[in-house]
């Protein structure tokens, strides 16, 4: 699929940067024709994605980088790459249920948020090496919906 | 500092008022202020009041379910009072409401 527009943002893996990188994507994809509730999703699933990058892939060193690419595709879909370059993720099919967390201090539930709110959601990673998850939301464009 | 919070106790009650953006940034700061007060007063009952709340992920759950399993423990109770639409809709969604209780506002907690 052809790409219509995209950012890239590259940052450090520090706290601060999970608000900053939310926005960014959240004030991108404003250009799409969506509804705040939408804004509001796409801001979750960004700050649950980079703050595991930020928790989990580093283990809270604030001196490694992280990557965002977010695209508006041609048939007007929101692709959102996040990706590190931390300790990767074991066993993915145990990271991706509900409540399962390798912290018992957490909920184990940013993946069921992405899960939950974006159309598809792909996790590359291999430990040691780092992680990328790849979400896409679609939006009808403004044409298809006058036709409908 | 993306999240300030104001302490009020009133006898056994403490309410805290969050405003700001409850991410991983704040929730550190914010457990420490928060379980420090419930340690060193007499508290029964805690109140979380996010009227001022404007977004709220994963690491803002993971606070209030940590409170209210300290809470808990002490046979405490614990509520939400003033969620937006927003942060409702994801309180809602994980679940928390069940163990929980949500109230519009501050004065609907003491009529019950
Ligand atoms: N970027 C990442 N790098 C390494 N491990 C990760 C990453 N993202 C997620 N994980 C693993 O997947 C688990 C589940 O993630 P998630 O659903 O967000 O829950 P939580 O963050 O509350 O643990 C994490 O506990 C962690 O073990
Ligand atoms: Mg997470």
């Amino acid at each position: 699929m052809n790409v219509k527009n995209y950012v890239r943002l590259e940052f450090s893996s520090l706290p601060e940067n999970v608000s900053f990188a939310r926005s960014c994507v959240g004030a991108f994809a404003s250009q799409l024709d969506c509804t705040l509730e939408d804004i509001e999703e796409i801001k979750l699933v960004v700050s649950e994605a980079v703050s595991n990058s930020i928790i989990h892939g580093y283990n809270n060193d604030p001196s490694q980088t992280i990557e965002v690419v977010v695209s508006i595709l041609e048939n007007n879909s929101l692709e959102i790459i996040i990706k590190d370059y931390g300790r990767g993720i074991e066993n993915i099919d145990q990271a991706m249920e509900p409540t399962y967390s390798s912290d018992p201090s957490r909920m184990g539930l940013g993946f069921t948020f992405m899960r939950s709110f974006m159309d598809e959601m792909d996790v590359v990673s291999e430990p040691g090496k780092g992680t990328s998850v790849r979400l896409l939301r679609c939006f009808p464009s403004q044409d298809h919906r006058a036709m409908a | 500092m993306q999240v300030k919070a104001d302490f009020k106790q009133v006898r056994n009650t403490l309410v805290v008022r969050i405003s700001g953006e409850l991410d991983m940034l704040v929730t550190d700061q914010l457990r420490q202020e928060i379980d420090y007060r419930l340690d060193s007063n007499s508290i029964n009952t805690l109140v979380l009041n996010l009227e001022k709340v404007s977004f709220i992920d994963s690491s803002g759950l993971g606070l209030i379910i940590g409170r209210y399993k300290k809470v808990s423990a002490q046979q405490g109770r614990i509520y939400i009072v003033g969620a937006s639409p927003s942060v409702e809709k994801i309180l809602l969604f994980s679940g928390i409401n069940k163990l929980v209780p949500l109230y519009r506002s501050e004065k609907d907690v003491v009529s019950n």
